[in-house]
């Protein structure tokens, strides 16, 4: 009888053990690009997981980060090289360009018109859709650093944190997918 | 219209591209009581393959699925 109950108390503490380890549903991905078309994606198949009853996590990283900076915030006090970042990237979503075929603006341009008419949600929108939906969103410290960002320039979202590769990889490990888009 | 199937509520969903869709089921049907039945009406073709996915993973079950011309009528059971 002892011999059994000792068993038992081991089978349990390896299904402890295995538990810990098998991985949530969630998904974790990473948002390296700062393509329009590439942003979209990323916050299309975030809702979409959403709705499929997953956890979402988002970490923008690189040319990512200046997505979620806000048109309507400037702040001071930026370096040459900080200032010379943020002139040259992309203010927040209404400066990302397609991937391809842009052709000076015009081609992006001609795309957010052909999305308005196939009522596809801009990206603005989809992040709206994102926050509302409790999707998480990180943005990698070292990219704000390197680019020159402040905290104060970045959008309003719900829960924003900022964060490092760390966090990314802890979420990551007992995510049922991963994403690097 | 299918009448022999109580439904709960409607939600038009015409016009809308992916992924509104299925974001927008998934957060209506928590609208209705486990076990009732809520039509979701759609003209996105992608949502033919995505309803029945979002379904199969949810735990939901979508009963019935009406095809006219380009309106989808989905009949969505909450099981979960």
């Amino acid at each position: 009888m002892e011999h059994i109950e000792t068993q038992l108390a081991d089978l349990k503490a390896q299904l402890d053990a295995l538990q810990k380890k098998s991985p949530e549903n969630k998904l974790s991905m990473i948002c390296f690009s700062g393509d329009l078309d590439k942003a979209l994606a990323s916050f299309i198949i975030a809702t979409g997981a959403v709705a499929m009853g997953m956890d979402v996590v988002m970490f923008f990283t690189f040319w990512g980060t200046p997505v979620l900076r806000d048109a309507n915030k400037s702040v001071g006090g930026k370096d040459t090289m900080g200032k010379m970042f943020g002139t040259m990237l992309p203010k927040g979503t209404g400066g990302v360009k397609l991937s391809k075929m842009n052709m000076g603006g015009m081609g992006t341009a001609m795309m957010k018109s052909l999305m308005k008419q196939k009522n596809v949600a801009t990206l603005d929108q989809m992040i709206g859709m994102a926050e509302e939906l409790g999707v998480r969103i990180f943005i990698c410290e070292m990219s704000m650093d390197l680019m020159g960002f402040k905290r104060e320039e970045m959008i309003q979202y719900e829960g924003l944190e900022y964060c490092g590769v760390a966090k990314f990889l802890e979420e990551a490990m007992d995510s049922k997918i991963q994403l690097f888009i | 219209m299918s009448d022999d199937i109580k439904i709960s509520k409607t939600f038009d969903l015409k016009g809308l591209a992916c992924p509104m869709p299925v974001v927008k089921v998934s957060k209506g049907i928590k609208d209705v009581e486990v076990g009732d039945v809520i039509e979701a009406i759609s003209t996105d073709p992608g949502s033919l393959t995505d309803i029945p996915a979002w379904a199969r993973t949810t735990g939901n079950e979508v009963i019935k699925t009406e095809q006219d011309d380009k309106v989808i009528r989905f009949y969505i059971k909450r099981n979960a």
